[in-house]
């Protein structure tokens, strides 16, 4: 297929996604437009990284298409290598390595994927920290940074590729409300001024919906909600209002011990 | 069935064993990264190579010596000595001590990177995990092991000298003459370096793949460090006897 101006960044089409033996997701289809910030929601367990796992290629569905830009998602693994240079994803758990300064690990995936000359680099390596508020932390090693600062070098390192999909993985778990704030508008200011697509995943609705475009609710293994945050805000589906008013009870079961673990 | 889950994992790790290999490319970042690793797995394993060598050289001295007593061939012992290094204790040795020193911490570092997301976070940048994590640290431990190897033969020979000579009494020209008599540069030399080079790369690819698959959890991580060192220690004392069988004919 053909990537047109108007082609999705991602389009999910009657997706069925499983794990260990179990059916996580059913019927899942969507589009995310290019150019917006789609927040993708759910409460935990719902399935919501799982969808993340087959956008990014860790997941094979066991049915259905997954494409971004227009392009099927590759199973061969130099392929899906080349595919995810154009997806920038910021794992909820960070994933900064450890044995590397923050500058070092802002730079690891543009000196690996590039030839450019270390003057350069260090200077590309300075623009993405610059950008995220974080340039004077360059020599620090990311046990020396706060939750917050480590939360928005993994940004900074998933931007490194200029990258034109973003994908946030739970970027608000473990952050305080100023911290929050901060990453949450750092992902719309970025969204808007370098043109990239971005999706949300988490379940922080009132802290995400003030920077979406679209909402994706995530509900008993399929998609419970489709389309604009203030739209979300108004719906009486019973299983919407039970995730956004946080109700125990309702059609969503909180007793999630018979649900596979990787689900969450 | 267990038979069929054994030879799937031995498949696997076979696997595991050729995406290493294929992951080894000479690239600047390689060579870095291989640096490193030999700093950190080599020269800081060479304390603990020194110490054992130098108490496994005079233990065997003093073994020889009062075995060879009887016969009244102690002037014979640097042969025992010569000999038992390179070709059996040497390698063996320094390869379980490397085992624990530096298997060891393979695992446990790709043990604690899979369970903080490191390694999925490689992946994600579309850099290959195996080459980036696994492929320096292999080929750090097939160079370092020879090369430690070397170190404690060498200090295990000079401490057995010392207690023989200084200690004991034997004379220093009998001793090293004998060795010399009797031990071969190609058959006994070389054959320890390449037996030590394939005792690192077992010892590398098992710590290495435990840790690489490890439950991503601290326990884990913790099982993962256990595994290395019991089976790559059983590996290195079972590839030992099929290679001194293979290699040592005379």
């Amino acid at each position: 297929m053909t990537a047109t101006p108007d082609t999705p960044a991602v389009r999910m089409t009657d997706l069925r996604l499983d794990r260990g033996g179990r059916t996580i997701l059913h019927d899942v289809s969507l589009d995310v437009p290019r150019g917006s910030v789609t927040a993708v929601l759910g409460p935990s367990g719902s399935g919501k990284s799982t969808l993340l796992a087959a956008l990014t290629g860790e997941l094979e569905p066991a049915a259905g298409r997954v494409e971004v830009f227009g392009e099927g998602v590759p199973r061969a693994q130099k392929a899906l290598l080349s595919m995810r240079k154009r997806i920038g994803v910021m794992l909820q758990g960070n994933g900064l390595l450890t044995d590397l300064t923050v500058a070092e690990n802002v730079a690891l995936p543009i000196r690996t994927h590039t030839n450019l000359p270390d003057p350069v680099v260090r200077r590309l390596v300075e623009m993405k920290l610059h950008a995220v508020g974080l340039r004077a932390a360059a020599d620090l090693f990311p046990r020396e940074l706060s939750g917050g600062m480590a939360r928005r070098v993994a940004l900074a390192r998933a931007l490194a590729l200029d990258p034109p999909l973003m994908v946030y993985d739970e970027p608000l778990t473990g952050l305080d409300p100023i911290a929050s704030g901060v990453v949450m508008s750092l992902v719309r200011r970025l969204n808007d001024t370098l043109g990239l697509t971005s999706i949300v995943v988490t379940h922080h609705v009132h802290e995400t919906m003030p920077v979406a475009d679209h909402a994706i609710v995530i509900a008993n293994g399929h998609i419970v909600f489709s389309g604009t945050p203030a739209a979300l805000a108004e719906s009486q589906d019973p299983l919407v209002r039970q995730f956004l008013d946080g109700r125990p009870d309702g059609p969503i079961a909180f007793d999630t011990t018979a649900r596979a673990p990787e689900a969450a | 069935m267990p038979f069929v889950a054994a030879t799937r994992a031995l498949g696997a790790a076979g696997l595991f064993a050729v995406s290493v290999l294929r992951a080894s490319k000479p690239t600047r970042d390689f060579f870095a990264e291989l640096t490193r690793e030999i700093y950190k797995i080599g020269a800081r394993s060479l304390p603990i190579v020194a110490a054992g060598g130098a108490f496994v050289g005079l233990s065997v001295t003093l073994l020889g010596y009062r075995a060879l007593e009887t016969y009244g061939a102690t002037g014979q012992v640097s042969v025992l000595l010569g000999l038992g290094l390179y070709r059996e204790l040497g390698p063996v040795l320094t390869a379980l001590l490397f085992i624990g020193r530096a298997g060891s911490s393979i695992a446990a570092e790709l043990g604690l990177m899979r369970a903080t997301d490191q390694i999925t976070a490689l992946g994600l940048m579309g850099i290959d995990p195996v080459a980036k994590t696994v492929a320096p640290r292999f080929w750090a431990a097939v160079l370092c092991v020879p090369m430690l190897t070397a170190f404690f033969v060498s200090l295990a020979i000079t401490a057995g000298y010392f207690e023989a000579v200084q200690v004991i009494g034997i004379d220093g020209g009998t001793f090293w003459q004998s060795m010399k008599d009797s031990v071969d540069f190609h058959d006994d030399f070389l054959v320890a370096f390449i037996k030590a080079a394939i005792f690192g790369a077992i010892s590398a690819l098992v710590a290495a793949y435990v840790g690489y698959h490890a439950e991503p959890t601290i326990e884990g991580t913790s099982v993962a460090t256990t595994r290395a060192v019991v089976n790559a220690s059983l590996l290195v004392l079972m590839f030992n006897f099929v290679l001194s069988a293979l290699l040592f004919r005379s």
